[in-house]
């Protein structure tokens, strides 16, 4: 069988962004009520209050749905192997550092497969921004747990509920010596593109873990709902601490309705970056 | 420059961007000078033995000449950061022996599907697994050949001495922006640590960088990164120049955006083999001595060409119709040289000594119907040319 390959002409400007997305590349392949359209929205406006050149903005993204962020992005963008999204941006920043290089991937590719060269780039301080969409499972591959999936919740590999402990990513990155560490949903849209921008405007390693849902596997899976169900979620348990002094504490339980999810900006600090 | 002494070489001025002169230098600082000559802009690697002397070499030197190097956390991310320097538009290289070279593999598939030049020299010892770190091996020569997953061009070089590490590694990179490519250096132990001399050219005689930019400014029409030439090789922008390139691992259409159609795929995996299988005749390097005579063709490549040299030089002394077919470069594999040595009709067999269990032997058999006779070692020692010279007499 034969598809006939779809192409949508941009039209005229409709919208501040448009010129920084890749129209010709609708439609997109992500699923009704996924988040990681919310996080290229708040990139690009990112992109558009930066006062950097758009032609020295950078996007790289390694494998996975999170990963095809960076093919919708009207700037020079680089869709990596799976879980070297952030080496590969390395070399980028490194050898030209007047580009302004975000990286965007899911939390299995940046710290599953990608972990050491999360922490790595995160010690070096390379100036990067990385923008994490957790969903908390692989959604590419239909739904298996990974490191961020809280314990309990089912995945294709876990039907009995994960039983691992989860990454606490703030605190992991934090740790490392990130510099500029926040979580944000993709409800908080002005906080989270403001998260972006100053990330943008800081030298060294930012990272930023945005929850996003993936209502077609994580949602399905743990009868969470539509996106909208679980953006509702967001709303009613998230708790917006900024600076809050006990990272370690953040760690997410999505399924234990009790526990509230803190979100904010919680380290911004300044350290010698990597080789700027 | 004026020539420097074995001391000196260690002392060298490392301000200098090529060290023009005569120099008593070992291998692996060779292999770093033809880059730095080549206009090497940044290095990513991870210490790995026998390899380590290009690192440490590097790490004073490109510093010193503008460059940056990066020791990275492991050979995963130094092959991905040498390909993501490279879409920013340096020239990059690593360097990594065989454990590193398999951890290099997929991203050498990356390098390979994005079309993003680059050098990786692989100073091979004993394998497989850990096997003999600090021994000679000539083990990596198919798995650079075929070590990713799928079909893809690339070149790989042996040098055989000192003097063509410099050479092969500032040929290599010059390859590499030609046809867009992963270059590789096969070098090996014995190769990578020997000293011996080294001519470095003044920089005025050195080739000038060829990767094909834009035709025209950024601005205009969607530029397209995949869109060959005659010659089957596109032109490359870099981040950064305002061209808005996309580039994946994912088949692409020309513009770079993924393409899920079999036919895309078809038609962008034949280009990628043929723009390296079709421009063979101007890649392939070989050295061919005393062959238009002799019965006996001893094919051999890197430090194993060095004792096959030693005997067939003794066995014409000897009176015996011999020749060596020394391989510079290994891949693409020299096929037509091998096969105009077989039209001429005096070959009676092939001899070839590899410190494998055969990997090239293989590409000869592929070519002929006359006895292909093998000398192997595992590793860790070298066929010697007594050993070579024995065969021949045979």
């Amino acid at each position: 069988m034969t598809v006939k390959e779809q192409t949508i002409q941009p039209h005229a400007e409709l919208y501040p962004v448009d010129k920084l997305l890749r129209a010709d590349r609708l439609p997109h392949i992500l699923c009704p009520g996924c988040g990681i359209g919310t996080v290229i929205h708040g990139y690009v406006h990112a992109i558009a209050a930066s006062g950097v050149d758009e032609d020295n903005h950078v996007c790289v993204s390694g494998i996975g749905c999170s990963g095809r962020a960076s093919g919708y992005v009207n700037v020079d963008s680089y869709h990596a192997t799976h879980g070297r999204a952030l080496p590969f941006a390395l070399g980028i920043a490194v050898h030209n550092p007047e580009l302004n290089v975000t990286v965007i991937s899911g939390d299995g590719d940046l710290t599953a497969i990608g972990g050491n060269h999360l922490i790595h780039a995160a010690r070096r301080n390379v100036n990067l921004n990385v923008i994490c969409i957790n969903n908390f499972n692989y959604g590419m591959t239909g739904g298996q747990v990974g490191p961020t999936t809280p314990i309990g919740a089912k995945g294709t590999t876990a039907p009995n509920g994960a039983v691992e402990y989860p990454f606490n990513l703030p605190y992991l990155a934090k740790a490392t010596g990130a510099i500029f560490v926040a979580r944000w949903t993709i409800l908080h849209v002005r906080e989270f593109q403001d998260a972006v921008l100053r990330s943008m405007n800081k030298q060294g390693f930012c990272f930023i873990e945005v929850l996003a849902p993936c209502p077609t596997s994580f949602g399905k899976a743990n009868k969470i709902g539509d996106g909208l169900h679980e953006v509702e979620i967001y709303r009613e348990r998230c708790r917006v601490e900024n600076g809050a002094p006990d990272v370690e504490a953040l760690d997410i339980d999505l399924i234990d309705e009790s526990k509230a999810i803190t979100v904010g900006n919680f380290v911004d600090i300044e350290r010698k970056p990597f080789m700027v | 420059m004026p020539n420097s002494t074995a001391a000196a070489s260690v002392q060298v001025d490392i301000e200098a961007p090529v060290l023009s002169g005569t120099h008593f230098m070992l291998g692996d600082h060779a292999c770093a000078e033809g880059a730095l000559a080549a206009g090497l802009d940044f290095f990513a690697g991870y210490p790995i033995t026998p390899s380590t002397e290009i690192a440490e070499h590097l790490a004073r030197r490109l510093p010193a000449v503008g460059g940056r190097f990066v020791q990275m956390e492991d050979e995963l991310a130094s092959m991905a950061a040498i390909i993501g320097a490279s879409a920013a538009g340096a020239h990059s290289l690593t360097a990594t022996s065989g454990p590193g070279f398999s951890l290099m593999m997929e991203n050498i598939g990356l390098a390979a599907m994005m079309e993003l030049p680059c050098v990786v020299a692989d100073v091979q010892r004993a394998s497989p697994s850990t096997g003999l770190p600090t021994m000679v091996g000539q083990s990596d020569i198919l798995q650079a050949r075929w070590g990713s997953h799928g079909d893809y061009g690339i070149i790989a070089y042996c040098p055989s001495s000192p003097q063509e590490c410099f050479d092969l590694t500032l040929r290599a990179f010059h390859e590499a922006d030609r046809y867009r490519v992963p270059a590789f250096i096969l070098m090996d132990e014995v190769v990578g640590h020997m000293t011996e001399r080294v001519l470095i050219p003044s920089a005025d005689d050195l080739p000038v960088p060829c990767r094909k930019g834009p035709r025209e400014p950024p601005g205009g029409e969607p530029f397209l990164s995949y869109a060959p030439d005659e010659d089957l090789v596109p032109p490359i922008a870099h981040a950064g120049e305002g061209y808005k390139v996309h580039m994946t691992g994912l088949t692409h259409d020309e513009r770079g955006y993924p393409a899920m159609f079999a036919e895309t795929h078809d038609k962008l995996i034949n280009r990628l083999v043929d723009k390296i299988r079709l421009n063979a005749a101007d890649i392939v390097m070989y050295e061919a001595v005393d062959v238009d005579d002799a019965d006996t063709i001893v094919v051999s490549f890197g430090c194993t060409a060095r004792s096959a040299r030693h005997a067939v030089s003794q066995a014409r002394r000897e009176g015996l119709k011999c020749g060596l077919l020394r391989l510079i470069t290994v891949w693409p594999f020299p096929e037509t040289p091998i096969r105009e040595i077989i039209k001429r009709g005096n070959v009676k067999r092939f001899i070839v000594p590899e410190i494998n269990l055969g990997q090239l032997r293989r590409e000869v058999e592929r070519l002929t119907h006359l006895p292909v006779i093998r000398l192997n070692h595992a590793g860790g020692a070298m066929p010697t040319p007594n050993a070579i010279l024995e065969l021949i007499r045979s």
